[in-house]
């Protein structure tokens, strides 16, 4: 499929250093515009001659969209903040660790060295047939490849799907909404603010793009507000290889306990929908309740309520059972895990 | 005459030696000369969309702390642009898709891959591949010594980028446990499984880089580094009959290290 060692199709580079140019450029060249942040989602794209923009608008020159500002309300972070400096910033670390160690579990090192945060939210799919340039319904046609009795599904939806199964791809997503954070977007009308959870969407809403933004709309910066500063985080990610791979499950969870009991909480799944998916039931379930194990295993068992597996991926059910009954009960993940270097336990693969 | 020019060119022939022209020269020798672009390696597949793109642009990069004047096309990686445009073949392509760490050169003193990296984006910033980590006088870097003096790869494909990334990690970790130097590297494959020879190899690296050696004087292990007029295979030969202790305990060490 891949064509590669040869040079990309042409396009028009463009390279604004404010986001008033930005938003103008962007205006002015409406759909036939392609945003390019870190670049490593784009990058498979065009060298694979999938999506073909005639115009790439080139965001690395706008240093007012980079960079970590803490205030009294929160953190104030720019679109263009790599991740490997959200990992180390400080004040993330210490009050929104949920943030950093959804970051640095990021595919590579050098990956967070280049990518972005807002790129990390707004990234495409990782469905192969789809990115495979499959003329899938994502991809304006009339089928759903994965979805069918020898599909390959194992990285796919079992929440949320509408002709189109594939799941979101990003690790700070979830972390972000655990957080309760504000997505900044601009454009050539002005400026708007959504919750996190709203700037996904699904495709029964829009099949062809995973998030809100329009041609024109650009993801200026996320705020977090303080409101879950300090709290009890929780994240893990489970995917096949502890380096590069995308997730095949992962869990955000912000909680604050009083007296032994959960006083309130925020919880988001991925990989497991084609949104990063908030578990409002599961949130109002365990309030109130002690934090321990039979919480945890009451939790993880409506978090599943209502699971459609495909053929291959019926592991993502006890799988996401299991993250969410950690997340509430605070078992804390193996250490190999944590460490990023060896031994997050391959789910069981039924590829035969 | 003529048979005075035939004698000369023969002679010529047969005194043009194989160490002068290697295969790496010529091959340099004529990406230099701007011939090789787009010629064996490279095809420009697609035609540009429309015509006010096509073009290339003279700009100057800053590359291993020298201005390098170079004209770069619009779409053009900054690999592309090292390997074709300016000769720098030390830096590999490898997967072309950010996946594999060949490509790793430092941008500012951060690994990046430069498969996935436009040329024009990097305008301004500095740029150090590995044939900017030596020394002016042809030191080796610390860590480049230690993949010698630890013959830290097999078929080395690998290799640069590999360097790159652990030269770009211990600037900020100059004293990582073995585990975090794993971690720092975990964006660079090797395909011929050598990780724990690596792993050798650069924490070593990071001792030299620590004590300010450079190798050179630490005699903790024999160099197998050659010396002028002697292959590789030589010194290794000369040191496991002369020095074989050393090779043991060196061979010993490794495997104790290996799935320690």
């Amino acid at each position: 499929m891949a064509v590669f060692r040869d040079v990309m199709p042409a396009f028009d580079l463009l390279q604004p250093d404010s986001v008033a140019e930005a938003t103008r450029l962007l205006d002015e060249n409406g759909s036939g515009a392609w945003i390019m942040a870190g670049g490593l989602d784009s990058f498979d794209w065009l060298k694979d001659r999938i999506k073909k923009p005639g115009v790439l608008v080139d965001l690395s020159g706008i240093d007012e969209l980079k960079g970590i500002r803490v205030s009294g309300d929160g953190v104030e972070i720019g679109a263009m903040t790599t991740l490997t400096e959200i990992a180390n910033n400080p004040e993330i670390r210490k009050n929104y660790s949920v943030l950093s160690d959804a970051v640095s579990v990021v595919a590579s090192p050098q990956i967070r060295n280049q990518g972005t945060l807002g790129g990390n939210v707004s990234q495409d799919t990782r469905c192969w047939y789809y990115r495979g340039g499959w003329p899938c319904y994502r991809a304006g046609g009339n089928i759903c490849y994965a979805d069918t009795p020898v599909g390959r599904n194992r990285e796919h939806a079992i929440f949320g799907a509408d002709r189109c199964v594939a799941v979101h791809p990003s690790d700070s997503a979830p972390a972000l909404i655990a957080l309760d954070a504000r997505f900044v977007i601009r454009s050539a009308k002005g400026e708007r603010v959504v919750d996190a959870e709203d700037y996904f969407i699904g495709p029964d809403v829009d099949i062809t793009r995973l998030n809100i933004l329009a041609p024109g709309d650009l993801l200026t910066a996320i705020r977090i507000p303080a409101a879950w500063s300090g709290t009890k985080f929780y994240f893990e990610k489970v995917r096949d290889r502890n380096v590069w791979d995308f997730p095949l499950m992962n869990v955000a969870s912000a909680m604050e306990v009083n007296g032994g009991n959960i006083s309130r909480i925020r919880i988001a799944v991925s990989a497991v929908a084609p949104r990063p998916m908030r578990l409002r039931n599961v949130e109002s379930a365990v309030v109130g309740k002690p934090v321990d194990a039979s919480t945890g295993e009451m939790a993880g068992k409506l978090a599943v309520q209502g699971a459609v597996p495909l053929q291959f991926n019926a592991y993502k059910i006890p799988l996401m059972r299991n993250l969410v009954k950690r997340a509430i009960s605070g078992v804390p993940m193996p250490q190999q895990a944590k460490s990023g270097l060896a031994g997050d336990p391959i789910p069981e693969a039924s590829w035969s | 005459m003529a048979d005075m020019e035939d004698r000369n060119q023969s002679r010529q022939q047969a005194e043009s030696p194989s160490k002068t022209i290697t295969r790496r020269r010529f091959i340099l020798g004529v990406i230099a000369g701007g011939a090789a672009v787009g010629a064996a390696s490279y095809r420009f597949l697609a035609p540009p969309a429309h015509g006010r793109n096509g073009g290339e642009r003279l700009i100057t990069l800053l590359v291993n702390g020298k201005p390098r004047r170079v004209e770069v096309m619009k779409q053009e990686t900054l690999a592309f642009t090292l390997r074709y445009r300016l000769g720098l073949t030390g830096t590999k392509l490898g997967c072309d898709r950010a996946e594999c760490g060949a490509c790793t050169v430092l941008l500012d003193d951060v690994p990046h891959y430069s498969c996935s990296v436009l040329t024009h984006t990097v305008r301004g910033r500095s740029v150090t591949t590995v044939e900017g980590l030596a020394a002016p006088d042809g030191t080796l870097h610390p860590v480049q010594q230690a993949v010698i003096d630890q013959q830290g790869f097999q078929c080395a494909f690998c290799m640069s980028g590999f360097i790159m990334s652990a030269v770009g990690f211990l600037k900020t970790n100059p004293n990582p446990t073995r585990q975090e130097l794993a971690h720092g590297i975990s964006g660079n494959l090797c395909r011929c499984q050598d990780y724990s020879k690596i792993l050798d190899a650069f924490m070593r690296g990071a001792e030299y880089m620590r004590n300010g050696t450079g190798g050179r004087q630490t005699a903790l292990l024999p160099t197998l580094s050659p010396k002028n007029g002697e292959r590789m295979g030589q010194r290794i030969v000369a040191l496991s009959s002369g020095g074989g202790e050393s090779m043991s305990q060196q061979t010993g060490a490794a495997n104790t290290a290996r799935r320690a």
